[in-house]
């Protein structure tokens, strides 16, 4: 590391004439200062506040370098591996994001690029003392997870979230390899079906034998069933185990065995929460409440993917307890869930399906006061006339759930005057999704467009830094954004809006802006061209299906070099200008050289 | 539910597709409405709000969507809901594929069936619920239309003839069959994924044991 020019005043008692210390050597005079600051460093957590430190001048940023030990990538493209790693030397932890949001709803090409791989290599040489990898929407092989297992021996945690690209195998190799390994968390990512003819790996048999240093074990989402006498022998001999999330392999008689092994938990998936095909109804029933009940610490339940209704009141015992409750895989109708909901007094977090209806939203709003985060998923995707929840729900929430800081709710109809009311009554919303499924809907009611709604939601939610918006809009809609999102972060658009003037004001008026994903909306080159001013300051721009040209998109590259736009076309000879997609993000280094044959990065 | 009503006539409609017959499949193509554009002839008496390019929807994720969008954007006095639609767009409702798996087996008991497209050298996988085509010939053409291609007509000795592609399933054995070689229902039960060949490939599979 090289020093800056800059003369540091000389302090006292730090001259070589002081007595000889043989085993401590004071350091010389200019890197005293520096080391003060090092060991200040140390305190600032948050990323923002080490991003400002880092610009104070050189040896501030040398110094925020040095003691930064977690490191947070939000786009792996923004910045080469080999630039992180050059900058900073010691990190320990690691989060990488890859692709974008919208790859998640499939319109993201196969192969389109995150791969973990350079990140891999690059890591192993920086960062042999690496303890955690927290990778979102990236691709990676069992050969990166092989190369994870093997070069970081102090290895402690590692979390995946949406990934894909890897199977059984990799995952059996971080489960023999990393000894100290304690958190092994696979979320909605995609492990690769193994082949008909070849055994399913036995995974769990792979963890080291004798006691683990596991705390958080979560593999809903592996898709292949597990040696359950293996799993049972691990848990067993896991004392600090709190988070458990099976996956739907596991059956209900299973889950009780684990439940009673291991009754210090405070998370768990259910896994299937049904009998396995091989039990009869009928057949000698184990008292399933008992092994929630002996979990006393229990405060997240999750799972329930294949549940028999008749089992949830099972969960009683716990629900008192409960912060956080996810039965969005579980279909169970308003009835079955009204008496769980009706005793879980300190619900924080709730995730359900619409199966829960207007009705069991009413008991949620009546009984849940300190709900801060709710989720209703649909259970049918079709664009219909009716649907289970609606505005009512909506309204009925808003006035029982007064501390609300996130929703997601998908519905077939909603009213402006539901999302008023909610603006109003809950003033702590940070997060606000609305998805009303059927495209282009207006408000039932009143025939109006959705505008008005979602333009309180803006103006009153004073805290509001997510949005996302749904049913028929006009650009007014997008002038209230402008107007009011001023600490908005992230956007999401889909089919709305009239004309450029909609993106304008929102490029022109939301000074915080980062993430904005827009799809099917009438918006083209000039409504891009508004943003210049902004880009550099965004992490990225999707929009897709709307009415930007190849030509447009080369002014804004030519206008912005630090800017990739990546132009994504699956069609090869097109008769216009207009592009599908475009994905446009900052960028230190070049252009990637890892993209598929429809995807071309303009400069 | 009106969609369950239509739906049950469109099938009344179309179960002559599915009767054995000595003629080849798609020689009454033109006799079938598919079952899209019924839905579509419908639906715009009753409504003019729907977007016109829904039965286009799902094959081609470009659109010009620009003027449709705008046009429909201004049709607020209208207040029919717009008829439930059968057709799948891309990745709407935004709901991850994995959420939108688990729910499949929720719909497969309401009555959907669905199976994953793939098309060699394309860089997209689509699926599409094979009960709503009533037989071999819609779903043909709407894989035609899906992929922008055609598949030609089908010899149960040569296959496809007069192109490139040959549409190819797995069935429940996995084993990779040749659409058409069994009748619809038994193909709609047993079938697991499609995947358009190319090239010399699928013109290998045409020829008959």
């Amino acid at each position: 590391m090289t020093h800056s020019g800059s003369s540091l005043p000389d302090l006292p008692n730090c001259t070589s004439t002081a007595a000889p210390m043989s085993e401590i050597r004071s350091p010389p005079p200019d890197r005293v200062l520096e080391i003060v600051l090092e060991n200040v460093l140390h305190f600032l957590t948050c990323r923002r506040d080490r991003n400002a430190a880092s610009l104070v001048c050189r040896s501030w940023c040398r110094a925020e370098a040095l003691t930064r030990s977690d490191l947070f990538i939000g786009n792996c493209y923004a910045v080469s591996p080999h630039r992180a790693t050059s900058r900073f030397r010691r990190v320990r932890s690691l989060t990488v994001k890859g692709k974008p949001r919208f790859a998640d709803f499939d319109l993201l090409p196969l192969n389109w690029g995150a791969h973990f791989s350079p990140w891999g290599s690059a890591l192993a040489d920086a960062y042999p003392w690496l303890e955690k990898l927290h990778l979102k929407r990236m691709s990676l092989t069992d050969d990166d997870l092989n190369l994870i297992a093997r070069s970081f021996p102090s290895f402690k945690e590692l979390v995946l979230v949406c990934c894909e690209g890897f199977g059984i195998a990799g995952i059996a190799a971080v489960a023999a390899n990393c000894r100290l390994l304690r958190v092994l968390d696979l979320v909605e990512s995609v492990v690769e079906d193994a082949d008909e003819d070849e055994e399913v790996m036995d995974w769990i048999s792979c963890f080291p034998d004798g006691e683990t240093h596991l705390e958080s074990l979560v593999f809903e989402c592996v898709e292949c069933p597990v040696n359950f006498e293996a799993l049972e022998r691990l848990v067993a001999r896991s004392p600090y185990l709190k988070k458990l999330r099976l996956n739907h392999y596991v059956s209900i008689p299973q889950l009780y065995r684990l439940m009673h092994r291991a009754p210090q938990l405070t998370h768990l998936g259910t896994g299937s929460f049904c009998a396995s095909d091989d039990v009869a109804v009928g057949d000698q029933e184990l008292d399933y409440s008992s092994a929630f009940a002996a979990c006393k610490s229990l405060v997240c339940l999750s799972g329930f993917r294949d549940i028999l209704p008749d089992y949830l009141p099972a969960i009683y015992p716990a629900c008192a307890n409960l912060t956080s409750l996810n039965l969005s895989y579980a279909d169970v109708n308003a009835d079955q869930l009204k008496p769980v909901i009706l005793q879980c007094h300190k619900l924080q977090t709730l995730w359900v399906l619409d199966s829960i209806c207007d009705e069991g939203l009413q008991a949620v709003a009546a009984t849940c006061k300190d709900l801060r985060e709710l989720r209703v998923f649909p259970g049918n995707t079709r664009e219909e006339a009716e649907g289970p929840v609606s505005e009512v729900g909506l309204e009925v929430i808003s006035q029982g759930c007064r501390k609300l800081q996130s929703i997601l709710f998908f519905c077939q109809r909603m009213t402006n005057a539901a999302v008023i009311a909610m603006s109003k009554n809950c003033p702590d919303l940070v997060v606000f999704r609305l998805c009303i499924i059927g495209r282009y809907r207006p408000d039932p009611e009143t025939h109006e467009p959705m505008d008005d709604g979602f333009g309180a939601i803006v103006m009153n939610c004073k805290k509001l830094t997510r949005l996302a918006v749904s049913g028929l809009l006009t650009d007014q809609a997008f002038r209230y954004i402008g107007m009011y999102g001023k600490l908005l972060r992230t956007l999401s658009v889909a089919f709305a809006g009239d004309s450029d003037q909609g993106l304008k004001y929102v490029l022109e008026g939301c000074p915080n802006l980062q993430k904005l994903e827009i799809r099917d909306s009438p918006f083209g080159d000039a409504a891009l061209h508004s943003g210049l001013h902004h880009f550099y300051n965004m992490r990225f721009l999707w929009m897709s299906t709307c009415k930007l040209t190849r030509q447009g998109c080369q002014e804004i590259a030519r206008a912005l070099p630090h800017l990739a736009l990546e132009v994504i076309d699956s069609q090869e000879d097109k008769a216009d200008d207009h592009i599908e997609i475009l994905y446009m993000y900052r960028s230190l280094d070049r252009p990637r050289n890892d993209a598929p044959k429809c995807v071309t990065i303009l400069q | 539910m009106a969609t369950s009503a239509s739906a049950y006539e469109n099938d009344i409609k179309n179960l002559k597709a599915t009767e054995l017959t000595l003629g080849l499949p798609g020689t009454h193509l033109q006799q079938n409405v598919p079952i899209i554009d019924q839905e579509k002839s419908s639906a715009s008496s009753s409504s003019n709000k729907r977007p016109l390019q829904l039965s286009h929807e799902e094959t081609s994720p470009a659109q010009d969507c620009g003027s449709k969008c705008s046009n429909i954007a201004k049709n607020t006095d209208d207040d029919a809901a717009p008829p439930p639609s059968k057709a799948k767009i891309v990745g709407w409702p935004p709901i991850r594929s994995y959420r939108k798996n688990s729910l499949q087996e929720q719909s497969e008991a309401a009555g959907g069936i669905y199976v994953k497209v793939s098309m060699d050298g394309a860089p997209y996988l689509r699926k599409i619920d094979l009960k709503i085509y009533g037989g071999y010939p819609q779903l043909l053409k709407a894989l035609e239309n899906m992929f922008k291609l055609t598949i030609g007509e089908y010899s149960e000795k040569e296959g496809y003839k007069g192109s490139d592609y040959a549409p190819t399933y797995e069935d429940k054995d996995g084993d990779w069959m040749l659409v058409g070689d069994v009748p619809w229902d038994m193909f709609v039960t047993s079938c697991k994924r499609l995947r358009i060949m190319k090239g010399s490939e699928a013109r290998g599979l045409g020829c008959a044991v």
